[in-house]
């Protein structure tokens, strides 16, 4: 009887310690450290482009969706993986969907009740979290196979691959564009008295591409294996 | 009739999907490879969007808007189910994809070989759900024009990726630096094709 319990606890633990891998083994931090550089969801793996590109006028607004998408990522990837086993294989996309947009529902009215000023200026972007097809890509691609820890940590640091390109952009917008970093003045006066002008052109959306582009160019220049064919 | 045909062009060149707020940037980057599917795909999202957003239109002015329930009974005036949105919408746009899917795999067996993934993916376009959030958010007076707007802004959408296209397969035969190739250049033309697009919106309709 004790026995079966015994078992009982264990397969229902199974997401938590499957294996008697450590939390943090090799591989697992792998799964974290990846996705900043050699397969970097934005500039590799080509996902999640429309909010990136959008919301980095100013370094605030950046932050804030990183860690909205970090902490939509996380937990959708955990939901999914738990209930993988469960969804059926035909319906699957409109499962993810329906967990995704739950939760974007959630960070949204979090952000109405905490961040009333950002809330505004993301405007439709927390709304369009549920459509980032960084989301579903991780989805589809890790957790619909992989267990909750693992999902997890993939979920946890692809958004921060996600967020590393974003603040990176909004650096330099924000920086070029207006002199300033998180709405501080950091190009001094005198600068200006001496003839230096913001280029407004940074400000407008054209230039967020062209940054994205030209990242990309250093990041492949840098690391060879990732240049394409054609 | 003039301001709906004012809407259809702002929402075209003016208001540019891609070009203006960098809706749906995914597909149009991973299917721009050749003209051929790149019309494909645009062709599926203009039908999706000028669908998915009159749809979405009544479920939100008379299901999610404050006080929209009223036309039941006088009690619900004050309610307010507009945070459901996200969800609703959603749900009308996967189902409409998957119909979508259904007919083109019926019907043009060729198209859904080239489509591929993406069809499916469809769904998860930021273009189609951002047409509805930005219906939303305009105020639209009725459903006409809010047809008007999820068809000009599925036509701008296609005019984008088929240019990209078009461009992406001569600039093969050119001569780029290395790491620039495939995704850096596209960036850098779509960024130039967006400053060509600003001029439009000096243009007051």
């Amino acid at each position: 009887m004790s026995k079966k319990l015994k078992q009982i606890s264990e397969k229902s633990l199974f997401f938590i310690s499957k294996s008697s891998e450590p939390l943090f083994s090799k591989k697992n931090r792998a799964l974290l450290s990846d996705p900043l550089d050699d397969n970097n969801p934005i500039t590799v793996q080509v996902l999640g482009i429309c909010s990136a590109l959008a919301i980095t006028v100013q370094l605030k607004p950046a932050i804030v969706m990183t860690l909205s998408v970090m902490a939509v990522m996380g937990a959708s990837n955990v939901i999914v993986s738990i209930l993988r086993n469960l969804i059926p294989n035909r319906i699957r996309i409109i499962v993810q969907l329906v967990v995704v947009a739950s939760l974007v529902a959630l960070v949204d009215q979090v952000l109405k009740a905490f961040a009333y000023d950002v809330y505004k200026q993301l405007s439709i972007f927390i709304g369009l979290i549920i459509t980032n097809c960084i989301v579903m890509g991780r989805l589809e691609a890790f957790a619909l196979g992989n267990g909750v820890w693992k999902s997890f940590l993939d979920g946890v640091g692809n958004a921060a691959g996600y967020g590393f390109i974003l603040i990176l952009v909004a650096f330099f917008r924000e920086l070029l564009g207006s002199g300033k970093l998180y709405g501080y003045q950091v190009i001094p006066e005198a600068i200006y008295e001496l003839g230096y002008v913001n280029n407004g052109l940074m400000l407008l959306s054209p230039m967020a591409l062209i940054t994205v582009g030209i990242f990309i160019w250093i990041q492949r220049a840098r690391n060879r294996k990732l240049i394409e064919k054609n | 009739m003039e301001n709906y045909v004012n809407l259809f062009v702002k929402s075209i060149f003016i208001e540019n999907m891609v070009f203006a707020y960098f809706l749906g940037m995914c597909s149009y980057l991973a299917v721009s490879k050749a003209v051929k599917t790149a019309i494909g795909l645009g062709g599926a999202v203009i039908f999706v969007l000028s669908i998915t957003v009159p749809i979405n239109f009544l479920l939100d002015s008379y299901l999610l808007k404050p006080g929209a329930l009223s036309w039941l009974s006088p009690d619900y005036e004050n309610l307010d189910l507009s945070f459901l949105s996200f969800i609703m919408f959603i749900a009308v746009i996967a189902s409409m994809v998957q119909l979508v899917e259904m007919i083109v795999e019926k019907f043009s067996p060729e198209l859904y070989g080239a489509l591929g993934i993406f069809l499916p993916l469809i769904a998860v376009n930021c273009a189609i759900l951002g047409g509805s959030l930005f219906m939303q958010q305009k105020d639209f007076s009725g459903i006409l024009e809010s047809s008007i707007y999820g068809l000009g802004s599925g036509v701008g959408f296609f005019l984008a990726i088929v240019a990209i296209a078009a461009i992406r397969e001569k600039i093969a035969y050119s001569n780029i630096p290395a790491p620039l190739r495939g995704l850096g250049i596209t960036f850098i033309i779509t960024g130039l094709m967006a400053i060509g697009f600003m001029s439009f919106m000096g243009i007051k309709l």
